[in-house]
């Protein structure tokens, strides 16, 4: 059986693959869906560090509802210029050479963090954290249930006005 | 893994050299928010870590709840501007956002 450390290992390694091909890729498609598979991966490593509630949210908002808005941004902006196999392949190497510095950095980075590691004084106290899940979030955090109402209505507000200008504009035949 | 708060953060900090690396190298304001996307998922993981390794996993879950619903709000309303960028200047390019200066 696989210990904790090696599975989150694993899960997190997946994660910087997945960002890094997010990063890199040159369809903006395929940058969305590995954007959503580093989510995943993430959701995965957070259920296995005991957050299950944080897991679903990261997953099902994240990996979800993100990519959905992301793909339709997307469809919404139609790729410019035209999709011939040379001007995809000279658009591909010319991306490759702008990000090719990029896993060169991470692996460096990535070894010397491996091997300069530093011992933080980060020991879990004893005692039990007193409060549960619940109590924290509806008694404790009750503002901040407040403020994410707050933000949600603002997120909704802010699209309702860009897409009512749009159908204004429709209508008036400006575009 | 008898150091795991280091061996998380090590990720938290390579998260975030792909994240600033995006910001910076591209003009493509899509780009930039899934450059942003990967940032915020570094500070996830970092709270997370925190959380897991204090053994504070209640207190520490309504943050991130918090910060992913700010996150989704941000790059809904982001995403709709970069709509509306597109619509006015035929182009997803950061340089289109030139004409917004008085």
């Amino acid at each position: 059986m696989l210990s904790l450390g090696t599975i989150l290992l694993i899960l997190l390694v997946l994660m910087v693959l997945s960002a890094l091909w997010a990063v890199m890729a040159t369809d903006l498609l395929r940058s969305t869906i590995a954007l959503a598979l580093t989510s995943v991966f993430l959701a995965i490593a957070i259920y296995m560090m005991g957050a299950p509630l944080a897991a679903v949210f990261e997953l099902s908002v994240c990996a979800g509802l993100i990519t959905v808005v992301f793909i339709s941004a997307i469809s919404m902006i139609k790729p410019e210029g035209n999709t011939r196999k040379e001007d995809l392949a000279r658009k591909r190497r010319k991306r490759l050479k702008k990000y090719i510095p990029l896993p060169i950095l991470l692996a460096v980075a990535g070894v010397l963090l491996w091997l300069n590691r530093v011992d933080l004084p980060f020991t879990p106290d004893a005692d039990v954290f007193p409060l549960t899940l619940s109590e924290i979030m509806w008694d404790v955090r009750r503002v901040d249930i407040a403020g994410q109402a707050v933000m949600i209505l603002v997120g909704v507000f802010g699209i309702v006005v860009l897409f009512k200008e749009f159908v204004r504009r429709g209508k008036g035949g400006e575009e | 893994m008898e150091n795991l708060f280091w061996f998380l953060t090590s990720f938290v900090a390579l998260l975030f050299i792909i994240g600033l690396y995006a910001l910076l190298a591209t003009r493509n304001l899509l780009r930039i928010l899934i450059g942003m996307e990967i940032l915020t998922k570094g500070v996830t993981l970092l709270l997370i870590a925190a959380g897991f390794l204090a053994g504070r996993q209640n207190a520490m879950q309504p943050i991130v709840i918090t910060m992913i619903v700010v996150e989704v709000v941000i790059i809904a309303v982001a995403a709709g501007i970069v709509i509306a960028s597109y619509r006015n200047n035929k182009t997803i390019s950061v340089r289109a956002l030139r004409n917004l200066k008085g």
